[in-house]
């Protein structure tokens, strides 16, 4: 049993830490900006979920302990790398491309990297 | 076994902190660079929990949620300054 244990614990650490190089070395690996944006907000999210895995079962089953904490980092890291990520393509299409470079949105409104928000009907 | 698999995921976030470093250095755009620094913070988060876990105290966890706070509020706020030229309007 303890052998299971430290065989299931093992795995997720070394499953993590395959991902976290994966998706940093994505980093330099990757020609433009927005294929770099690819690997760090997905596989490195992903490589820190296999590490707090590791770490809760390594507390439950080695030291007998349950807790919580791992989980609300895991799920803030998962709210915010979408965010985030949103964050870097819109800094990116604003210091880089123009809204002729990009295809239309096929609505009333355009881009809103470029284009003011809609004003609301109650507003006046 | 365990001890073995800790030194392993170590290297590999303390090599993804090297790449991460090199294209903080080289990026051709701050986007880049942005990018860089919020994958520096989640590989910081995962080498902060790998050594609780080898300590064998808990006390890492307020720590790592501490980091991740205050990396995501950064990179939104260095993001909304290079969009806008303000952080709060």
């Amino acid at each position: 049993m303890e052998f299971v244990s430290e065989l299931l614990i093992s795995f997720f650490l070394v499953v993590a830490g395959i991902f976290g190089l994966v998706g940093s070395f994505g980093m330099i690996k990757l020609r433009d900006t927005m294929q770099r944006l690819h690997a760090p907000t997905k596989a490195t999210t992903l490589g820190v979920g296999g590490v707090l895995i590791a770490s809760m079962l390594y507390f439950l089953l080695v030291e007998g302990a349950l807790s919580f904490h791992e989980l609300l980092i895991t799920l803030f890291l998962f709210l915010t790398a979408p965010i985030t990520a949103n964050f870097i393509a819109k800094t990116y299409l604003q210091a880089n491309l123009r809204q002729s470079d990009l295809p239309g949105t096929e609505s009333e409104y355009g881009w809103s990297v470029y284009q003011d928000p809609p004003k609301r009907s109650d507003e006046g | 076994m365990i001890t073995a698999a800790l030194y392993f995921a170590f290297g590999c976030f303390g090599l993804g902190l090297l790449f991460n470093l090199w294209r903080i250095a080289t990026g051709p755009d701050s986007a880049d660079r942005i990018l860089a620094l919020d994958t520096m913070v989640i590989n910081l988060i995962a080498l902060l929990i790998l050594y609780g876990v080898m300590k064998g105290t808990t006390v890492y966890y307020e720590a790592s949620m501490l980091v991740a706070m205050v990396g995501f509020v950064s990179t939104v706020a260095y993001c909304r300054f290079v969009l806008r030229g303000d952080i709060i309007e």
